[in-house]
């Protein structure tokens, strides 16, 4: 005859306070019908706002009167703070969606095939491509890499591996470099090689900016992932009578490896779209140009700059067609770098 | 038979790394180095080729407000007069309008995201807002003008009708399209992500005894979070909200596309006219002479002194919290 405890949670909402939440919504969704119907408010954020607002003073009422002016309070705020976080994603939901709904007729077959070296920004949509904007964008990003994979490695292995007596100050000015603005990078280039050296725009010019703009998110993020390797690893490399070049580059780097690669993918996303330097190093070439150390160069963000600013219907459709292009891009690389770093953290 | 020679004879224990330790830590040592070398250049290479402009208009480079360059037949400069004052207050301005707006929203959705969402829509939440962070910034700009700005002109007519008896949103000429206003608005967009990340770490450090300890004594959440997270992230919300001021201050594509470049000083955020330095660099790079470069070359120096006082602050004080909280 014993009785089994059965578990219970009290703390759990009951029918009744389901109902009492959703008739909550729904005078909150009707009052703010109505009273954007009767003001001159208009749009779809004044009915969310005004919604909000309404469920926020509704359900503070009831907490109130049910609780006190404590849990009223509180209830209020839970509102406030999730109207916050809405106000956060609505950009980006907007963004995504008009994004995809102009871009998507900016599209054609041969888009990915030509360039736009027989075609204005205002010819029909069927007429040239983004060709060279994307072999563009992907020598400069190469080129970056090339040059800002050592230099971020070697950053974050300093701050990690070796604590010399620079560690402090490197990191507080990697942290601010990170916010070096992209045309300053640009200015830079412009006075140190491109005017005294080359005197031509290149693709290299570009990628020297971009890989100013790239090492500190490739320092910063490969030193989050070296300290998370544990101190035991390297211990054993040592105690098996590793020299520390060993331990690091047979132990420690492989260990780290898809952080790295994280990284690295985190540093090209920061980099794809950048605008500001190119404007002033690339001269935005309308050709698919194989020479990346001379010449003129397209990329995708001088496509779009070039279309926007050309102004017409088919150009503004072909601005889009690229930002719809230049997102994609920046989503595989955000999303692979996400895997990466999952997996990493999975093992 | 032989075991004494077995013996190894004692050595010298040494802790002097061995030759290739010594290189492996040179190389690592001159590539951390590089990037003090790197800002070293960047300040040394635009002060010496704005030199001659700083030394030309003098204290008058920051405090006039006019940017023009005569140039007679042989494209030889007559006359020229170059102050910043205007694009540097509207920089300022425009940075401001975007932190004000962004701070609040960045912390309450900080604070929803730690303390309110459930785990599967914090999760979503918080890669859609990193990702939002990775978002080039062409795009906030196109679609910044084509799509948000007349939103953002209605709000500022509304602002206008109510509070215009305000000095800052004073209206005169009636005219409201591609303010500082605006611009701030797309800044504050593209400066959300970053607030919100920064204010949630610094929350997420938030002791948990005393969370379960305000808990224990009966707190509701907006009680605990006003007795120990508020009090514990502070400093570190004002210093990310520093970071997004940098970060606002230095854009330079989104502004440029929907701010209309004036050279007057304006403080009235909505009326329709506004600077920022960067855009006045984009500007002004396509058909600048010789001369005129240089002089951009200077404004880009201010540019990086600026920010980077503003970021180094930032991150002395994001840093002196991460410590306090343990």
């Amino acid at each position: 005859m014993s009785a089994v405890a059965i578990p219970t949670k009290p703390w759990a909402k009951s029918p009744q306070d389901r109902i009492l939440g959703v008739s909550f919504l729904i005078a909150a969704a009707a009052f703010s019908y109505f009273f954007v119907a009767v003001t001159e408010m208009k749009g779809k954020l004044a009915y969310a706002f005004i919604f909000f607002v309404a469920y926020g003073v509704i359900t503070s009422t009831y907490s109130f009167i049910t609780r006190g002016p404590q849990a009223a309070k509180d209830s209020f705020v839970s509102t406030l703070v999730a109207l916050g976080a809405v106000f956060t994603v609505i950009p980006i939901a907007s963004i995504l969606f008009t994004v995809v709904q102009k871009g998507v007729p900016g599209l054609h077959l041969g888009i990915l095939s030509n360039d736009m070296s027989m075609a204005t920004s205002t010819d029909p949509i069927p007429t040239g491509g983004v060709l060279h904007a994307i072999t563009g964008t992907l020598t400069m990003v190469v080129l970056a890499l090339i040059m800002s994979i050592p230099i971020g490695i070697l950053t974050a292995l300093y701050l990690t591996e070796i604590k010399g007596k620079f560690a402090g100050p490197i990191r507080f000015l990697v942290q601010a470099m990170s916010g070096v603005p992209s045309i300053v990078a640009g200015l830079f280039i412009l006075s140190a090689v491109l005017y005294p050296i080359t005197k031509n725009f290149s693709a290299l010019m570009g990628a020297m900016a971009l890989t100013i703009l790239m090492i500190p998110t490739i320092a910063r993020t490969s030193e989050e992932v070296l300290l998370l390797i544990p101190n035991e690893l390297r211990e054993a490399g040592t105690a098996l009578g590793g020299t520390q070049w060993r331990t690091v580059a047979m132990i420690v780097l492989p260990a780290a490896r898809s952080g790295l690669m994280t990284a690295i993918i985190l540093g090209i996303a920061r980099i794809a779209g950048e605008t500001a330097p190119l404007l002033l190093l690339t001269g935005g070439g309308d050709k698919v140009n194989p020479n990346p150390f001379n010449g003129s160069v397209g990329s995708l963000p001088y496509y779009i700059w070039k279309s926007f600013n050309a102004g017409s219907p088919e150009a503004l459709t072909r601005a889009w067609a690229g930002l719809l292009i230049l997102m994609i891009v920046v989503f595989i690389l955000f999303i692979s770098a996400r895997a990466l770093s999952n997996r990493k953290m999975s093992k | 038979m032989s075991q004494a020679t077995l013996i190894p004879s004692p050595r010298e224990i040494s802790t002097e790394p061995r030759r290739s330790d010594k290189v492996f830590r040179g190389v690592v040592t001159s590539g951390g180095i590089s990037s003090l070398f790197i800002l070293g250049l960047i300040a040394v290479f635009l002060a010496y080729r704005g030199f001659e402009v700083l030394k030309e208009e003098g204290l008058g480079f920051i405090t006039g407000a006019d940017w023009s360059v005569t140039l007679d037949e042989s494209a030889n400069v007559v006359e020229s007069n170059f102050g910043l004052s205007a694009m540097l207050v509207g920089t300022i301005l425009c940075a401001l309008v975007a932190v004000v707006i962004a701070v609040p929203i960045s912390v309450f959705s900080a604070l929803y995201l730690n303390f309110y969402a459930p785990g599967w829509l914090k999760k979503i939440l918080v890669a859609v807002i990193d990702m939002m962070a990775a978002f080039p910034s062409i795009l906030f700009g196109v679609w910044g003008f084509l799509v948000l700005m007349p939103s953002v002109e209605y709000w500022g007519k509304l602002i206008n009708r109510y509070l215009g008896w305000i000095p800052l949103f004073e209206v005169k000429p009636y005219f409201f399209t591609r303010s500082p206003f605006v611009a701030g608005v797309v800044l504050a967009i593209m400066i959300i992500p970053i607030i919100t990340s920064v204010s949630r770490e610094i929350f997420a450090q938030a002791p948990l005894d005393r969370i379960q300890a305000a808990f224990a004594l009966g707190a509701t959440r907006w009680a605990m979070i006003k007795a120990v997270v508020i009090p514990h992230g502070r400093s570190g919300v004002v210093g990310g909200a520093m970071l997004g001021l940098g970060r606002a201050m230095g854009e330079t594509v989104a502004v440029f596309t929907v701010l209309n470049i004036v050279f007057q000083i304006n403080w009235h955020i909505l009326l329709g006219a506004g600077g920022n330095v960067a855009s006045l660099i984009i500007l002004k790079f396509s058909e600048a002479g010789d001369y005129e470069i240089k002089a951009l070359m200077a404004a880009g120096l201010i540019l990086f002194l600026l920010t980077l006082a503003v970021n180094a602050v930032a991150n002395v004080i994001v840093k002196s919290t991460g410590k306090s909280g343990r």
